[in-house]
């Protein structure tokens, strides 16, 4: 029987062959803190005082989840980082304004398919769009990894995900990984990796696969993982960087349970308050006001969505009951986005646009909501109070869905107004 | 002893430690104001050292921020029973000596009132006179907690002269 992904990667890492549920340790390439560094510095210090960073070079920090500083803890926090950055010579700094760290990190060439990488941030998983067992850790295990280097990983179970066919016309990938956490549940792929396997996969464009494996924690994923290809090739070489390392599944490969989806039966659905896999189709909701629309975050802040957005915004206006943010997910994106006029359309239709970070997702600043507001947002997360306010309820969509619905006022499907 | 039954399934991070404070607390009594203050504002001000919390499937869901498990170990909290845990959650857990022990049984077991004991060496949860054993966890993972946490752990190593 042949291997996993999951099984591959980490027994090249542990330098042995390893079996599923097999406890291994490993020295991760790259180890990625954002605003929360501050307090890992605080648990660093206490534990070696005095002491360097293990490998400096394999730290990444971004500062991007309260920027600009919202309060003057938040001033003096990014303040201590910088302090210890200069410090410490890390290299891989990207102080505020260059974007969200799972947008940033691949800009910077540091998400090399085959290598491993752990973040203080659940989403870390995004990186699976490049063929990268990427995962989520705590900060105190953040701290750790500065001091020695390594960490522990259990060998995941995995579940494979074919895709075959296309997309409709109004659908895309965020309605595809909404429908499959609605079905494999908040808890469904728990402790286990996830990988995307048949033949649509080829036709998926990074910003898709980043849109799906960002999500691959909010149904419990250790790594949501996509194969590197000619698509993943091509951004590599802006980058600077290449597949060499890329691993993947056997043929015969044992999986734990395997799902399939044909996109052409995908119909844009939204996830209802309060749980992310509190799934329906728009067709099916029972018509709901909203106040705010966010497009943006490290799941849908992306060229690629704004377009999407625009497709159906461009020459109409934002309804007068709806505020509408954008945000984008990094400045390269926000610069591309500039050139090709998206920023002034987004404008003239009414919205307002945030730095390149991410703004309102987790409720300290820039567009928190009101009790009993509602907002449509493009973000990962849906848990009550997420966004401030305890008594207000967000739905996450796609881009076409928050696009459609920033012009009624009321939660749409975009297949209306396109 | 208190019991703080929540057999919801599915409490996040948010329900137990809410974003927005998340770059302005990080130290025990800062985090102890606003614990599980979406889920149960009476949390915070009654619980105890030595107390239990019992809850359903994929406790500790969504995000990586340490607060929950920090906080929970830093009020005293002897154990959470749960169905199951989600999984970022868990490693916080051992990282912050943090016991966690999932039993599905025992927490369908639990009534209110009955008193709970947790025998982590022995892999024992007795609830109202019942017991129920659970899966001790790997020897990695039990040094860890033995020694009160990750970075204790990981001092103790240093001293040791192991440590890299």
């Amino acid at each position: 029987m042949g291997e996993t992904f999951a099984v591959k990667i980490l027994g090249r890492a542990a330098g042995k062959k390893v079996r599923e549920g097999e406890i291994i340790f490993v020295e991760p390439d790259y180890v990625l803190t954002h605003d929360n560094s501050s307090a890992i510095i605080g648990k660093f210090e206490a534990t070696v005082p005095g002491s360097k960073v293990r490998y400096p070079e394999r730290l990444a920090i971004v500062l991007d989840h309260v920027i600009p500083a919202a309060t003057s803890k938040n001033a003096a926090g990014h303040s201590k980082i910088r302090k210890f950055v200069q410090e410490q010579d890390i290299r891989h700094f990207y102080d505020i304004g260059t974007g969200i760290c799972h947008q940033v990190l691949p800009e910077m060439g540091l998400v090399k398919p085959g290598s491993i990488v752990v973040g203080s941030d659940s989403h870390t998983c995004t990186y699976g769009a490049f063929n990268c067992f990427a995962t989520g850790i705590d900060r105190t295990e953040a701290a750790g990894i500065w001091i020695t280097g390594k960490t522990w990983f259990k060998v995941p179970e995995t579940i494979n995900i074919d895709i075959t066919g296309g997309f409709t016309a109004g659908v895309s990938a965020k309605d595809l990984i909404l429908t499959i956490i609605g079905d494999i549940g908040a808890g469904g792929a728990n402790y286990m990796a996830v990988e995307f396997n048949g033949p649509a996969v080829a036709g998926l464009r990074i910003c898709d696969r980043m849109t799906i494996a960002n999500m691959g924690i909010e149904m419990g994923a250790k790594i949501a993982v996509f194969p590197a290809n000619s698509v993943t090739n091509r951004y590599l070489e802006t980058v600077g960087i290449d597949s060499t390392a890329a691993l993947w599944s056997d043929h015969d490969a044992e999986y734990t349970r395997s799902l399939e989806y044909d996109l052409a039966d995908i119909v844009p659905v939204v996830s209802c308050p309060h749980q992310v896999d509190n799934v329906i189709p728009i067709r099916e909701l029972p018509e709901t006001g909203i106040d705010q629309v966010f497009i943006g975050t490290c799941t849908n802040g992306r060229v690629e969505d704004f377009q999407a957005a625009l497709q159906i915004l461009r020459g109409r206006t934002v309804h007068s009951d709806v505020r509408l943010l954008v945000g984008p997910a990094s400045r390269q994106e926000y610069l591309k986005a500039m050139r090709m006029g998206l920023i002034q359309d987004f404008v003239e239709a009414g919205a307002v646009i945030l730095p390149p970070g991410c703004g309102p997702c987790l409720g300290a600043h820039q567009g928190v909501l009101a009790p009993h507001e509602k907002c449509l947002s493009t973000a990962n997360r849906n848990f009550k109070g997420r966004m401030g306010e305890k008594d207000a309820e967000i739905y996450l969509s796609s881009p076409e869905t928050a696009a459609a619905s920033a012009i009624t006022g009321r939660i749409t499907d975009p297949r209306e107004v396109l | 002893m208190q019991v703080f039954c929540y057999k919801q399934d599915d409490i996040n991070t948010d329900l137990l430690f809410p974003g927005k404070y998340t770059y302005t607390c990080s130290t025990g009594p800062e985090i102890r104001e606003h614990l599980l203050e979406d889920l149960d504002p009476a949390f915070a001000e009654s619980v105890e050292s030595g107390d239990i919390i019992i809850a359903g499937e994929n406790f500790g869901c969504g995000s990586s921020r340490e607060q929950p498990s920090l906080g929970l170990r830093y009020v005293g909290v002897s154990a959470i029973i749960a169905k199951s845990f989600a999984r970022i959650f868990y490693r916080s857990a051992i990282n912050q000596g943090l016991l966690l022990v999932q039993s599905p049984e025992a927490v369908e077991a639990y009534n209110e009132g009955d008193e709970v004991e947790v025998d982590p060496a022995g892999g024992v949860i007795r609830i109202g006179g019942r017991a129920f054993d659970f899966p001790s966890l790997p020897p990695e993972m039990l040094s860890i907690l033995a020694d009160g946490g990750l970075l204790n752990h990981i001092r103790k190593e240093f001293s040791g002269g192991d440590g890299r």
